[in-house]
């Protein structure tokens, strides 16, 4: 009963978005038209929809309920609840579940709130939003119905890949969806706006949030990721330039720069047709990655689903989306007037170089990721890989890090150099200094050596533009950027420094031995059998002690599931400030010897407070909007009503 | 619970049986070279080689038997004085293009090369555009906002 529920919920808000995409097509060209009343609610009933019928389908899991094919197919009744949960869109059927349910949320929450914007502006985004919303409705309603009945009942379940029955499965699916989806708001203004001729600062305004909002939860998503590939794959990587963490990438690339335009745009006036191309080029990467990932045409642990029939489906409808907002913009972008004009050395030339250069980078990322499936087509396989995205990404990288110093401390529209002089110097010294001092005292690679050097100057100059302000009557947006960039700083360093000095050691040894790693020492004391509610493993008691000082014992384990069968690495990590000791067990080897895997990060955890902070940065300049947002209108309606006081009074 | 316990030390014993019918890991599969240099060689060589077993993991990063051998195999030729160039090399020549993540320009892979240095003088070219409207700002004053 309630998976029919879940799907008749879901059918029914198809056919909302029917409605919502004539009422608001039709309600851009006349906003008298009958439908324009509707246009609204129809958005709002969406989101509710589809909320119920993704409760339904986490009901379904909580209880196993096995006639659900799905659930069956995908959970066991022995799971941990949590594992059940997250179980639910740990799957393809449940993921685009998940992704039509923000979709539907973030088009019903616009329609509710937003009404600052002209009303046949605010029918043509929502009428975009429907219609991109109605070809997912019909991918998951034709081609992956979640809620499909099965019979007859299985015993039990199949169970979930080991590797996803983890904490960060629960939360790093959800977070990065609400990024991805969180832009095809941007994308529905962006369209908008076109349509009805309104690329204006408001519109910037009321976009920003909605970008910087999904980039925080992008931010998060790829930060949680990073972690989670780091311990779960127990050999202490954090990033592979996997097509699947590439397609996470992309859209956070395209959003970074996003934001930043909109901010010219609103501020100043200027980079209208660029901010509303970056509009479409985000959530465009966001449906470019949900085709990477759903269709199968990758095999990773991400691309659950191998079914050519839903790859081209999701094909035709990136081709539908894509190339039908592209011709949208060929044919409306030369009716866009020029922006405000502005000097290359001033905040808004510092922001074309930035959008520039995270452009370039974008373009070398999707390249490098569609390029080998390109030659696959052809029967020729090449891998790209670390060697190539490091260097080819650096250089843009490299350039954008020293322009994102040095803008924030620029005036808009024009600046002259003699005024930054002092603090430029200050920040090339601090850079140079951390360059030199690495330089001498260790052997590291040239891509390292200026890493760690730019995140010095980077995280000096972060903090720059609050000199010779009243620190309580700093904007928040202005703290929410210092602390983004000096989280840029943080995990540059992190990655350069763990990518420098990280040492290694892979051993056989018996109970009783004792390894060095770095400054660390290691004693396995023994190895014993345990059990969990849907495993066994290996667990070593493995005493550890960083320079001969106290002794922290860790428990590494080696685990086998059994529904359905695999083996994962559970790591015992030690953290410091000043790195982490990552310690995991291996096989035991042919001699009753066991093989431990050890290493010294140094660092290695900024990267991850480094994303955080970006986030954090994210939800400061947030907050700091909608507030003064609040308050300008709260101002503009005091002055409205006094003005009409005013005039009542003259006219007395 | 306590019942689980002799069940799972049986389980213990046969698993190696089951689970392990293959060969055992070659000896420097999880095993470093005892020369710090070289091993660092190995280090940096083995994380730009693909497991072709596994999905987008290089061979440095990998349970897989297969990455394990390949592992071994790295490291004994190392050891032997092979240089790295001439491992990837060897590899390539016995597993295609596939397996290594660095690309060597070539027919078919041009593009990934050729693509960025456009991105570049595209870049350039937007900014120098920006340079020349320079003067324009200046010479306009103080324009109406």
């Amino acid at each position: 009963m309630i998976a029919e529920i879940g799907l008749a919920a879901l059918w029914l808000a198809a056919a909302l978005a029917v409605l919502e995409l004539l009422g608001g097509f039709l309600g851009a060209r006349d906003e008298n038209n009958e439908l324009t009343a509707l246009v609204r609610p129809a958005a709002v009933m969406q989101g509710v929809l589809c909320g119920v019928s993704f409760l339904a389908l986490v009901y379904l899991f909580a209880v196993t309920d096995l006639s659900v094919k799905l659930v069956a197919a995908n959970s066991h009744s022995m799971k941990p609840l949590a594992f059940k949960l997250s179980g639910a869109w740990a799957n393809h059927e449940g993921s685009m579940l998940l992704w039509i349910t923000v979709m539907a949320l973030a088009g019903g929450l616009i329609a509710f709130i937003e009404r600052r914007l002209p009303e046949k502006t605010m029918m043509a985004t929502l009428g975009t939003q429907a219609f991109v919303g109605l070809g997912f409705y019909l991918f998951i309603l034709l081609a992956s119905n979640p809620f499909e009945r099965l019979s007859p009942v299985p015993a039990d379940g199949n169970g979930l890949n080991p590797l996803l029955q983890d904490m960060g499965v629960s939360f790093h699916p959800p977070t990065l969806y609400i990024g991805y989806v969180g832009l095809s708001v941007a994308f529905s203004f962006a369209l908008g706006a076109l349509l009805t001729r309104q690329v204006t600062p408001e519109f910037a305004r009321v976009m920003r949030p909605w970008v910087l909002g999904s980039w925080i939860f992008l931010t998060i998503g790829i930060t949680a990721g990073s972690y989670w590939a780091y311990y779960e794959l127990g050999w202490g990587g954090w990033w592979f330039w996997d097509p699947v963490e590439n397609a996470s990438l992309m859209p956070w690339l395209a959003a970074t720069a996003l934001l930043h335009s909109a901010s010219v745009l609103a501020a100043r006036d200027a980079l209208r047709t660029w901010t509303i191309m970056l509009g479409v080029v985000a959530f465009s990467m966001s449906m470019v990655g949900t085709f990477l990932v759903r269709s199968g045409i990758l095999t990773s642990v991400h691309a659950f689903a191998v079914d050519p029939e839903r790859g081209s489906f999701i094909l035709a409808l990136l081709a539908l989306y894509i190339g039908g907002a592209l011709v949208v913009f060929a044919m409306r972008a030369n009716t866009i007037a020029e922006g405000q004009r502005f000097a290359l050395l001033s905040r808004e030339g510092a922001l074309v170089v930035n959008n520039v250069a995270l452009s370039a980078i974008l373009g070398i990322v999707l390249l490098g990721t569609l390029y080998p499936l390109l030659t696959e087509a052809f029967d020729v396989r090449v891998s790209v890989g670390p060697p190539y995205f490091n260097p080819v990404s650096a250089i843009f990288f490299l350039p954008m890090l020293v322009v994102l110093a040095v803008g924030p401390l620029l005036r808009w529209r024009t600046d002259n150099f003699a005024r930054i002089k002092w603090p430029v110097i200050a920040i090339g010294v601090a850079s140079l200094v951390a360059l030199a001092v690495v330089l001498v005292f260790f052997d590291t690679s040239v891509l390292s050596l200026l890493g760690m050097g730019l995140s010095i100057g980077v995280a000096v100059a972060s903090f720059l533009p609050l000199k010779g302000r009243a620190i309580r009557r700093v904007p928040l947006a202005v703290w929410g950027m210092c602390i983004a960039h000096f989280g840029v700083a943080l995990a540059l360093f992190g990655v350069a420094a763990d990518t420098a000095f990280q040492k290694e050691r892979l051993v056989a040894v018996s109970p009783g031995d004792t390894v060095e790693v770095g400054p660390w020492e290691a004693t396995l004391a023994s190895v014993s059998p345990v059990a969990g509610p849907n495993w066994t493993a290996m667990q070593g008691d493995i005493f550890v002690s960083y320079q001969g000082g106290e002794q922290t014992e860790t428990l590494p384990q080696a685990r086998s599931f059994w529904a359905p069968p695999g083996e994962t690495s559970e790591v015992a990590l030690v953290t410091r400030w000043n790195g982490q000791l990552y310690v995991a067990l291996g096989n035991m080897a042919e001699d009753g010897r066991w093989q431990l895997r050890l290493w010294w990060k140094p660092f290695v955890t900024w990267i991850w407070y480094g994303g955080l902070l970006i986030a954090l940065g994210g939800c400061l300049a947030l907050v700091g909007r909608v507030v003064s947002d609040l308050r300008r209108r709260k101002a503009e309606q005091r002055e409205e009503a006094m003005r009409t006081e005013e005039a009542e009074l003259a006219s007395a | 619970m306590r019942w689980l316990l002799p069940l799972l030390a049986a389980l213990m014993l046969v698993q190696p049986a089951t689970a392990q019918d293959r060969m055992p890991p070659a000896p420097y599969a999880y095993t470093q070279l005892d020369d710090p240099e070289l091993e660092e060689q190995a280090r940096e060589l083995m994380l730009t080689l693909r497991c072709l077993k596994c999905q987008s993991q290089s061979i440095a990063d990998s349970d897989a038997p297969m990455a394990g051998d390949m592992r071994h195999q790295v490291r004994t030729r190392l050891a032997a004085g092979e240089s790295p160039d001439e491992i990837r090399a060897w590899l390539v020549s016995r597993y295609g293009d596939y397996v290594s993540y660095e690309p060597q320009v070539s027919a078919t892979t041009w593009p990934l090369f050729v693509i960025p240095i456009v991105l570049l003088l595209l870049a350039g070219t937007v900014l120098l555009r920006r340079v020349g409207k320079r003067g324009s700002v200046e010479d306009e004053g103080e324009e109406p906002a």
